[in-house]
């Protein structure tokens, strides 16, 4: 406790403020554009599988065999079940494959789109499922093709959902790329760990913690009051 | 013409088939009105559902102007649903899209030109009467301007038949009323088949000139509206046409004599001496267990439910009477007496 206590002497906090003016703009920076790169690439995975999950089911407007239906469940929830820390070294030769190197903030985006995409996928499948079939029902008694469905009904009609979703998703990635920081990766994560784990300034973390804190309320904000501002059930 | 020729349909469920419907024979002829009435569970969200290919026909076939629609690829069932579209219970509409762009809707399905599709969609909105709500979104509006939005979307493709399943079910009288009279309208100036799906007795009254009665998915009545109401056959009928004369009748008769109902065009008062004189002139005195009057289309009819003492001599005495009376036709209620002769 002693050492604790210690953290936060007049100089720590000093050299606290001026990491926080050194580092912490490149770090953040980091961390918000690894975060809105992964959320990206986890939506542009986790989108046209989510809307699958939805009309390849038995019950959807186009079914696939059921043993690949459940193929894909089955690798999804594999992919949600593994620890995100592990999952980080399990994918190194995949980052390495792709970006050539599995070390710093760019390279972290890898892990963090593999283990986001069957998160999102689950989170669309939610959103998609949410709709009242009765509409669905309405589109296919007006003559639309599966196509049109999913693209003028499904989709459309979800928005709100979804932006409510995606909202969760980004805010979740934002906490797993601090797990990231941690392991190779760049941003306010590993600036976090390299002061305060290694060299015990607890200063510089809590920083880094309420920097995190913040940007989690903001990303949360904007997703709230856009989700609010696209659904026109909503009288305004 | 729409026929629907020995159509059945099952469902495999967790508890085991269920035939939601069996061997259904209609016709509905172009410029119909024709009304599709039944219990709850009746099947007749699956009848209206099998016409267009929403569900598909376990038997038999559904034909539109004598083509085989379950004979369809794909592709020409879409190009169908142009032309057999629909309106349901809950409306249905887009509720992120305005007015507008849920009428235009069908059209775009349909790759229609966008300005003519847009013209068409503002003249369909003044039609149903609502021509400042194109750019509204339906959770501004009421129920019944909802359905008013929906059925403006289920005409922009100039469909020959509308399908309503409970169109108005979700709607109070009043609103019900207005939507049926649109309806009517629409079925008037534009020649249209409607099929009205429902379980309210009132609606059929209102505007359908013809009906079936669907009991168990089985059609157990079907003609002209009149018709069917003056003389309704089939027990499913009575029972839709007179709620409160089914049922109770076992507790007022005595259980001595046959049950006979009787269908009076007209005012029921205006036939009261009828009792009276059939008492005086034959000696039956005939006991009144149930009476009541509907109006069908613009004809008033009445009814009343007799209980004729004694044994075959009085009751075909009493039928002969009352053959002679004009205005007036017995039913002799044979399956009643039968269940009162086995007490
Ligand atoms: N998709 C379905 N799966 C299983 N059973 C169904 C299905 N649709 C309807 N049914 C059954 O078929 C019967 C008729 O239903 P429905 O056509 O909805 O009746 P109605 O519209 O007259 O109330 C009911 O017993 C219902 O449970
Ligand atoms: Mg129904």
């Amino acid at each position: 406790m002693n050492q604790f206590a210690l953290a936060f002497t007049p100089e720590k906090l000093q050299e606290a403020w001026h990491v926080f003016l050194t580092e912490f703009p490149m770090g953040l920076w980091e961390t918000v554009y690894v975060t809105v790169l992964a959320t990206f690439f986890a939506i542009v995975l986790g989108l046209p599988l989510g809307i699958l999950l939805v009309t390849g089911d038995e019950k959807g407007i186009r079914p696939l065999p059921k043993p690949l239906m459940k193929v894909i469940n089955v690798i999804i929830n594999f992919l949600r079940s593994v620890p995100f820390l592990i999952l980080i070294v399990m994918v190194i030769p995949l980052t390495r494959a792709i970006i050539g190197t599995s070390i710093g903030s760019v390279a972290s985006i890898v892990p963090l789109v593999v283990a986001a995409f069957p998160f999102v996928a689950r989170l669309v499948e939610s959103s998609l499922r949410e709709l009242d079939p009765n509409i669905i029902e309405m589109a296919q008694s007006m003559g639309s093709s599966t196509m049109q469905i999913i693209f003028r009904v499904m989709l459309p009609e979800s928005v709100p959902s979804l932006v409510t979703n995606f909202t969760l998703a980004i805010t979740t990635i934002l906490g797993y790329t601090a797990m990231s920081g941690a392991m190779g990766g760049g941003g306010l994560g590993k600036i976090a760990i390299n002061y305060g784990y290694s060299r015990y300034k607890y200063a510089v973390l809590y920083l880094a913690v309420i920097v995190l804190v913040i940007l989690v309320q903001v990303f949360q904000s904007i997703g709230t009051r856009l989700a609010a501002r696209l659904d026109k059930r909503i009288k305004k | 013409m729409i026929e629907l020729r020995n159509l059945s349909k099952s469902f495999v469920t967790a508890d085991g088939p269920v035939e939601a419907l069996r061997h259904v024979n209609l016709t509905v002829n172009d410029g119909d009105i024709y009304g599709i009435i039944g219990m709850s569970g009746a099947g007749k969200s699956t009848l209206v559902r099998c016409i267009n290919m929403l569900e598909r026909p376990t038997e038999g076939s559904v034909l539109l102007d004598g083509q085989d629609l379950g004979a369809l690829s794909k592709k020409e069932m879409q190009q169908v649903r142009r032309k057999v579209t629909m309106i349901f219970q809950s409306f249905n509409l887009l509720m992120q899209r305005t007015c507008l762009q849920n009428v235009l809707f069908p059209l775009k399905l349909a790759h229609a030109p966008k300005a003519q599709a847009e013209a068409r969609a503002k003249e369909l909105l003044a039609t149903v009467g609502l021509p400042d709500k194109a750019n509204v979104y339906p959770a501004q509006l009421s129920g019944g301007q909802q359905q008013r939005v929906a059925i403006a979307r289920a005409l922009a493709t100039e469909p020959q038949v509308l399908l309503c399943d409970e169109a108005t079910s979700a709607l109070d009288p009043k609103t019900t009323q207005s939507i049926l009279e649109l309806i009517r309208q629409i079925n008037r100036d534009t020649g249209i088949t409607v099929i009205v799906i429902t379980h309210q007795m009132s609606v059929v009254q209102e505007i359908c000139n013809r009906v079936a009665i669907l009991e168990h998915g089985t059609v157990v009545e079907e003609g002209d509206v009149s018709q069917v109401f003056s003389r309704p056959k089939a027990a499913a009928t009575r029972a839709l046409v007179f709620p409160e004369m089914s049922g109770g009748e076992g507790q007022l008769s005595s259980g001595y004599g046959q049950l006979v109902r009787l269908v009076f065009e007209g005012s029921i008062t205006t036939n009261k001496p009828l009792i009276a004189s059939m008492a005086m002139e034959c000696g039956i005195a005939a006991n009144i267990l149930g009476a009541s009057t509907r109006t069908v289309g613009k004809r008033e009819y009445g009814y009343m439910l007799l209980e004729i003492p004694g044994g075959p001599d009085e009751l075909a005495r009493a039928l002969k009477y009352i053959s002679t009376v004009p205005n007036v036709v017995a039913q002799v209620e044979a399956e009643y007496s039968g269940k009162e002769a086995a007490k």
